[in-house]
């Protein structure tokens, strides 16, 4: 059983607040660059990329490399606009996604 | 091979420098975990490295970064990737499983069927339907296979993660009971006679030298201040070093990404010791994780932990 990812939200916000939003989720995130023990390549598979969404427009978008560490937790800050639902999505190498959606509530 | 940055000596490299003050002014977490990082790192190179009093000097500024990185992850227990496991036990917990096709939460972990709150902090405890004395991974053990059927044999071959992958399904349910304790403290029963007769033979094995390196667990820890490499080791023999250290595990370890368990932490250290590999569920490995208990009684709990 794979782990969900985690999402902290403020459990409410006002119009205008700055809130941070904290996100975390399990990955290897495989370099390409170890070896097994006979010596071959362990194939490159990281998430590439994270982005989030609010009410269906983009507020925050990182690109991870082979530096990432493994289970990445990434946090941003957010202006609120309004109420409205977040979509985070993590893009592993192949194009496998990892989606979680969590609603604002608003004060 | 010394790291040699700009800046007078004994002091971070200049790109590590805002640390320091992004530590001090409560800046955002995740800047702060990478300075801390780069801190400790930058410390280890840039420190002299000749002369007792410049290795103690370095030592300490080791110390007391990563104690900063530590209590960074405590403040925000949310930045510990060992949550992921916690949540992922707690699924597992529910959700029916095994040949049987049976949740977890008619399991007993000694305060009544799926009666997980607080019930880590009176373990490792007698149970009178598996007679014996059970710490959390041991009794989850009993569970998975009396429950819901699994095969005892499988789940005690590699029982263990390597680095890299995640904690087993066992490992994640312990980890997830041993969590719903946080904030309390320890307080295994001792009434039993089977219990005290544990908490006997943990103790003599603690101090019992064996195996072809002669080695005891009292060989590393049983003084203050020992350390293999940089990881400095708790003298258990002292409650208020142990009271420290124990509460933290299950923890989730930063060098092989994955939450290692109390069962797997005593494995790891018999391997060390050069001696025969210890079984998970083993009556040698609970009475070892009695005695680390007993040590660490009245101690908080406070899972998971967050280890080097």
């Amino acid at each position: 059983m794979p782990a969900k990812p985690r999402i902290r939200l403020p459990d409410s916000a006002r119009v205008g607040e700055v809130i941070e939003i904290k996100t975390l989720v399990a990955h290897a995130m495989e370099t390409g660059i170890r070896k097994n023990a006979d010596g071959s390549s362990i194939p490159r598979l990281l998430l590439h990329s994270f982005e989030a969404k609010f009410g269906g427009r983009e507020v925050f978008k990182a690109s991870l490399h082979t530096g990432t560490t493994a289970n990445p937790f990434i946090s941003f800050f957010m202006k609120v606009s309004g109420p409205g639902e977040f979509e985070f999505v993590w893009i592993e190498d192949g194009g496998a996604r990892i989606t979680e959606r969590q609603t604002l509530r608003i004060a | 091979m010394s790291w040699r940055g700009p800046g007078p000596p004994h002091a971070p490299p200049a790109q590590y420098r805002h640390c320091l003050r992004c530590c001090q002014d409560g800046a955002r977490i995740f800047a702060r975990i990478v300075c801390g990082i780069g801190l400790i790192l930058s410390l280890a190179f840039t420190s002299p490295r000749f002369g007792t009093a410049g290795a103690q000097e370095r030592d300490d500024r080791i110390e007391r970064a990563l104690e900063t990185y530590r209590s960074m992850m405590k403040a925000d227990p949310w930045s510990n990737p060992g949550m992921l496991d916690v949540d992922r036990g707690e699924a597992l917990w529910r959700t029916p499983g095994g040949p049987k096709n049976v949740s977890l939460e008619g399991c007993d972990f000694g305060l009544g069927p799926g009666k997980v709150d607080g019930a880590f902090a009176g373990l490792p405890r007698y149970f009178a339907d598996a007679d014996r004395v059970m710490d959390v991974e041991t009794r989850a053990l009993w569970c998975m296979e009396k429950l819901q059927g699994f095969e005892r044999t499988k789940l005690i071959t590699r029982p263990h993660p390597g680095a890299g992958t995640p904690v087993k399904d066992l490992g994640a349910i312990a980890t997830y009971v041993a969590s719903r304790s946080n904030g309390r403290a320890f307080a295994a029963p001792l009434s039993h006679p089977r219990e005290r007769e544990t908490l006997a033979l943990g103790e003599s094995l603690f101090f019992r030298r064996s195996g072809p390196m002669d080695f005891a667990c009292s060989t590393c820890h049983a003084d203050s201040g020992k350390r293999i490499r940089l990881q400095p080791l708790p003298f258990f023999a002292k409650p208020d070093e142990a009271r420290k250290i124990v509460g933290q595990w299950p923890a989730y370890r930063v060098s092989t990404s994955h939450v290692m368990t109390m069962q797997h932490r005593i494995y790891d250290c018999l391997w060390q010791m050069r001696l025969p590999e210890i079984e998970l569920g083993s009556e040698a490995s609970v009475a070892l994780i009695s005695y680390l208990v007993k040590q660490a009684e009245g101690g908080e709990i406070s899972i998971p932990g967050m280890k080097r």
